[in-house]
């Protein structure tokens, strides 16, 4: 593994006061290389005007706005997944059963889906739209349904897998006539220069060159394929490489959670979604289309590894109690299906905030090309950060405070927390707000 | 905020009689902006820093046969280093490049038939930066597809804009010369667009230097130039607080006195032969910390013109 660390380029005619970190407010380690003037191995290196560095969902959502746009359809895109799905088409049967992995898709990403071509696709797919939430806590004290025409909308979201979502995105890219290319390896390291100015005047600069002036990125492969980019994406997940490789800081606090993941068939149709709140965390249904529903369960680490011994009958028997015990007016379903408020903002949000900075991303790089503006710059990328920083804080804010209201069973919190849930409930123009909010189409007006 | 305070002080100070005797002039500190095209002999390129540090470097070079100010050309030679330095002293400038670039992107695709939506829309296109410095407006044009000229009057700004430029293969072809407008026109070059972003203001005959830029400019080519209007708003903002309060440009870079109504600059454009078309102005907003367009040309102004015959 090469993993480099930076130090500080020596005099320089003029520097830029900021080589290229774009997403740090904090002091990132600028990386240089010990390799720069080692000569490429193997084959002819590359270059790029942008490297994704993860095939997944967001990554291809990325590739696919950007080949929808027209300023940007020209680029040249590298995509650096090993995943080997990504090399041909991906055959989805319906016959299949549902994979336990679902992400709740707000109408604002459904809309980026269509604007990118690629909802068409998961339409031929599974996928549930929903319009009505129920949500309770464990006192039963609080309790409220959504609808979805409370805020004047068809659906208040839609439940569709996750690999459903990722083959529609792939269907999508591979018909576009954007220059890709499909590294299927992983990344090993990746070497950025600070800037520095040349000192031949009259010379076109080669790769390598403009490597060493801190104009490309150099990203290495494990296959030993090395490849040059203006501008580096990190779309590889929780675990990023690209963020431990370019030093980006983190902050973070464990929530000893974990969720077991499921899929239950029933009955009957089931267009509503329903969660429960209890004190290890909450436990949400939520359809997934052809009477199917998919089953997110939060509990401690203790409680999720006796589940998973259990048969599935005592299973089901365990998931029917915990959305029935309490006391207080619930509707009980004959089908198990539903999904709340705050599962679709909890379990939803976070690939709808990855697919939000992958619009923002696009039509920020859209933008500076149309005055001419060089990808690479941090200037453009300093937009980006202003745009979805506060907008990915917020929201984990908001869902970090949820976590924390309900994970403490204390008498008056239990009231207070019931008389917030019954405001929203009843309140009819905060209720809209809340669904506006979490449908991706409000911001908060702090951030207006 | 800052600017309506300052816009009523100014505007009581002003309505003394003497305030313009009173505007700092002993630019002793200089050290400025400037970009200017001239037909100063050679001595122009040549070491200005012993022409800095002078007192009341005012008086019109009476005595060159150009539109330029050697004073000016003082002010940029001592800070060329840091053009594109985005945090330094042409800080200003970055952030608003994108928006002067966007109204060029605009009024020159409508005047040239072209394709808004193509990424590189001037293809095939021959435009002049008038007063390139360090090729801050050149660079992105080049990445537009033009082919780009860019002049300026200092000859470290043209090394700085060249090693810079070379940097990026789209935009090494850009050509870079140390001359002035009035020579090329003795050279009878022709450019489809003449643009002169920020110049005239330093420049000592803007009459001459109009009649230059029109001169340059093709058969049914584009003109564009932008200044900072002459207005008590601009001396509010462009000067006091732009140069003491806030500190965004060394003190002394602009001379108020020398600044353009948007009247005054179309009329000298008329006289050269170019008829403006279109103007806009440029209004910062410093909650985002960014600049727009807009129809308020009370300080900073944009104006695109046609040469007809």
């Amino acid at each position: 593994m090469n993993r480099i660390f930076a130090t500080k380029a020596g005099s320089d005619v003029y520097r830029l006061r900021i080589p290229w970190r774009p997403f740090s407010n904090d002091a990132a380690p600028l990386l240089s290389s010990q390799n720069a003037g080692n000569p490429e191995k193997g084959s002819e290196a590359k270059q790029y005007d942008i490297a994704i560095v993860g095939g997944g969902m967001v990554g291809l959502a990325l590739a696919c706005s950007l080949a929808s746009r027209p300023l940007t359809r020209h680029l040249n895109v590298a995509i650096i997944d090993s995943n080997p799905a990504l090399g041909g088409k991906h055959f989805i049967k319906k016959e299949d059963l549902p994979d336990p992995r679902v992400s709740t898709i707000t109408p604002a990403t459904i809309s980026f889906f269509k604007d990118i071509g690629a909802w068409q696709f998961v339409e031929q797919h599974r996928h549930a739209y929903f319009d009505k939430m129920q949500v309770w806590d464990y006192t039963g004290l609080s309790y409220a349904k959504y609808n979805a025409r409370d805020a004047d909308k068809e659906v208040l979201g839609c439940v569709v897998e996750n690999k459903v979502l990722l083959s529609s995105l792939l269907s999508r890219v591979q018909e576009t006539v954007l220059p890709k290319k499909i590294y299927p390896s992983r990344l090993n390291s990746m070497s950025i220069l600070p800037n520095s100015s040349s000192s031949e005047v009259d010379s076109t600069l080669s790769m390598t060159a403009l490597f060493t002036h801190g104009r490309l990125a150099k990203l290495e492969l494990e296959d030993g394929n090395s490849l040059y980019a203006k501008l580096v994406v990190g779309a590889d997940g929780g675990k990023s490489r690209v963020r431990e490789l370019a030093g980006f800081r983190t902050t973070g606090w464990n929530y000893s959670q974990n969720a077991i993941i499921c899929t239950v068939e029933h009955d009957v149709e089931n267009h509503c979604a329903w969660q429960r709140f209890l004190p290890s965390g909450p436990l949400a249904l939520l359809p997934i289309g052809d009477k199917f529903s998919n089953i997110v369960w939060t509990l401690s680490p203790k409680e999720s590894s006796e589940f998973k011994s259990i048969t599935e009958d005592n299973f089901l028997k365990a998931v029917n109690h915990a959305l029935d015990y309490g006391y207080g007016p619930h509707p009980t379903p004959s089908i198990l299906g539903s999904s709340d408020l705050f599962s679709w903002l909890k379990g939803g949000q976070g690939v709808n905030l990855g697919f939000g900075d992958a619009s923002t991303l696009s039509s920020v790089i859209s933008e500076g090309i149309a005055v001419g503006t060089d990808i690479g710059e941090v200037s453009l990328l300093k937009k980006y950060e202003a745009d979805r920083k506060p907008a990915n804080v917020m929201m984990m804010a908001v869902l970090d405070g949820f976590q924390k209201a309900y994970s403490v069973d204390f008498g008056p919190l239990n009231i207070l927390r019931a008389a917030a849930f019954h405001g929203a409930h009843h309140i009819s123009p905060l209720k809209k707000s809340i669904i506006s909010y979490a449908s991706g189409e409000m911001r908060l007006p702090l951030f207006a | 905020m800052l600017i309506p305070i300052f816009v009523m002080a100014s505007s009581m100070f002003l309505a003394q009689r003497r305030w313009f005797l009173s505007l700092p002039r002993n630019l002793s500190n200089a050290r400025f902006f400037s970009a200017l095209p001239s037909e100063h002999p050679v001595s122009v390129s040549g070491p200005q820093n012993n022409v800095g540090p002078e007192s009341n470097k005012f008086e019109k070079a009476s005595s060159a046969p150009s539109s330029l100010k050697e004073p000016e050309l003082a002010k940029f030679s001592a800070i060329a280093d840091t053009w594109w330095d985005s945090e330094g002293p042409f800080k200003p400038l970055h952030k608003m490049n994108p928006t002067r670039l966007a109204f060029l992107r605009s009024t020159l695709c409508r005047h040239f038939r072209k394709d808004p939506l193509s990424a590189r829309p001037f293809e095939g296109l021959r435009f002049i930066d008038v007063g390139c410095g360090g090729g801050i407006l050149s660079e992105p044009l080049a990445r537009m597809g033009a082919t780009v000229t860019g002049i300026d009057a200092i000859e470290k700004n043209i090394k700085i804009a060249c090693l810079h430029a070379n940097l990026d293969p789209t935009t090494s072809t850009i050509e870079y010369c140390c001359t002035t407008a009035e020579k090329l026109v003795e050279e009878q070059r022709k450019f489809d667009a003449v643009i002169a972003l920020e110049v005239i203001e330093h420049v000592a005959d803007a009459a001459e230097f109009c009649k230059s830029l029109s001169a340059l400019t093709a058969h049914e080519g584009a003109t564009v130039v932008s200044t900072i209007n002459r207005s008590m708003r601009s001396y509010a903002t462009a000067i006091v607080a732009a140069e003491y309060l806030l500190q965004w440009l060394p003190k002394g870079t602009h001379q108020w006195s020398s600044f353009l109504t948007p009247e005054e600059l179309t009329m000298i454009l008329k006289r050269a032969g170019v008829d403006v078309k279109e103007m806009a102005g440029f209004v910062y907003n410093p909650l985002t910390g960014r600049w727009s367009l807009s129809d308020d040309i009370s300080v900073n102004f944009i104006a695109y013109g046609t040469k007809e015959k």
